[in-house]
């Protein structure tokens, strides 16, 4: 069927089939290859994109779930050839080793500080509790989360 | 991992959903969120032929103040129960079990309605509908029906909805001076309970419900009654695993649910009547 999203601000109008999920529609039909698939079993939060201004996991919804929504990738959060805060907080935190997990990480946290702006250490740990990393222990992150929260 | 191809209808309204499953029954399956069943889908432990998407049925959607109870849209979204200021202040036990179902990404898009049509024993808000002594509202083509919670779960994965049937409202006694708590045992954050316990407790009786403690969510049946008959917090715990036939698998053993079932109502029991 046809669909119509609104994806990083620009209106897409495509033919999906139903089974297609919203993380393969925006990887190989729309060419955002910034959302990564990580555990395909809706744990590891590396396909964490906004519908509507809220994360969900791109792995577990239909494309047609997703017609006549707002949609943001990691690609279209830096405006301007500027960094997002969180991205930037990222970089200077080094809340990263090999990257698999950031795109992932980085939408969830900015969903995290719009429902919560000022949240302690344990609520944003709990409020990453959806997105798995294998190798930062964490630790950055969660420091990364909070300097954008200062 | 891609589900198998089927056919979609959307159905924006409690009466379209009913005409779909009309027309096409057993073969159809209701998508809420997505959250138990696209994962189900994409394992292909299911393939239905027909999807029916009431995503958009925005008349399934609310929490409502009805007198002294609460009615809430089989479609309304986990995170909408969990900040509603309506939910913490008349039923604080489900606001708080409801923070812990998934994570916030799964709580987007999970309703509480397809988390209990899908009548998973492992899922978190079956046990609070159990300890409420919920209703829950079906729709069919003959009408409404109340169903009690305790003869909605069937058996592994079945309630007593019908093939042309779509749950609508769930229904739950306001509890707002009742002693609650809730406790869930698991070993990662994001995991399903290993066992979970929901308890609330007023005028010296207790409803008790436990997570995967069978094939299907089951009350603390023998744990219940001794509250009731003046026993303390400890001594009905005792009682929390009786007649229960929890599963065994990669993270416990059946003797051991049968003691985190003892140990976690005594916890929630304690919690509740502190």
């Amino acid at each position: 069927m046809e669909i119509s999203v609104k994806i990083n601000g620009e209106e897409h109008r495509q033919e999906v089939e139903p089974r297609t999920l919203l993380v393969h529609f925006l990887r190989d039909q729309i060419g955002l290859t910034g959302t990564n698939i990580g555990c395909d079993t809706s744990s590891c939060g590396a396909c964490t994109v906004h519908v509507n201004g809220e994360s969900v996991k791109s792995c577990t919804m239909f494309a047609v779930q997703a017609d006549g929504e707002e949609v943001l990738t990691i690609e279209g959060l830096a405006s301007n050839g500027e960094l997002h805060p969180m991205q930037e907080s990222f970089r200077q935190c080094h809340a990263l080793q090999c990257g698999y997990c950031t795109p992932g990480m980085v939408m969830a946290s900015v969903s995290l500080l719009k429902e919560n702006p000022n949240p302690t250490e344990a609520e944003v740990r709990e409020g990453l509790e959806g997105n798995l990393c294998r190798c930062t222990g964490y630790h950055n992150i969660v420091k990364a989360v909070m300097e954008v929260a200062k | 991992m891609i589900p198998a191809a089927f056919e979609y209808i959307r159905a924006d309204s409690a009466d379209a959903a009913l005409a779909a499953l009309a027309e096409h029954g057993d073969e159809a399956k209701l998508l809420a969120g997505g959250h138990s069943l696209i994962p189900l889908m994409r394992f292909r432990l299911a393939r239905p032929e027909v999807i029916v998407d009431v995503g958009r049925a925005d008349d399934l959607k609310y929490i409502r103040d009805d007198g002294d109870r609460l009615a809430i849209g089989a479609l309304t979204r986990h995170r909408d129960v969990e900040t509603s200021d309506l939910v913490k202040a008349e039923a604080p036990l489900l606001a708080a079990a409801t923070s812990h179902v998934g994570d916030p990404q799964v709580r987007h898009r999970g309703t509480i309605g397809g988390s209990v049509a899908h009548g998973d024993p492992a899922s978190d808000i079956p046990s609070v509908l159990l300890a409420f002594g919920a209703t829950l509202v079906a729709q069919g083509p003959g009408g409404e029906r109340e169903i009690a919670v305790d003869d909605f779960f069937q058996g592994f994965l079945e309630t007593s909805l019908a093939d042309d049937e779509i749950l609508t409202e769930i229904r739950l006694p306001k509890a707002a001076g009742a002693g609650w708590s809730f406790q869930k045992f698991n070993r990662r954050a994001q995991d399903w309970a290993i066992v979970g316990v929901s308890a609330l407790v007023h005028n010296g009786t207790a409803g008790i419900g436990l997570v995967n403690m069978d094939s299907t969510p089951v009350r603390a049946a023998a744990a219940e009654a001794a509250v009731a008959s003046g026993a303390s917090p400890a001594d009905a715990a005792e009682a929390a695993a009786e007649g229960c036939e929890p599963p065994a698998d990669l993270n416990a053993s059946v003797e051991y649910r049968q003691h985190l079932a003892r140990v976690l109502t005594r916890r929630a029991l304690e919690e509740a009547t502190a």
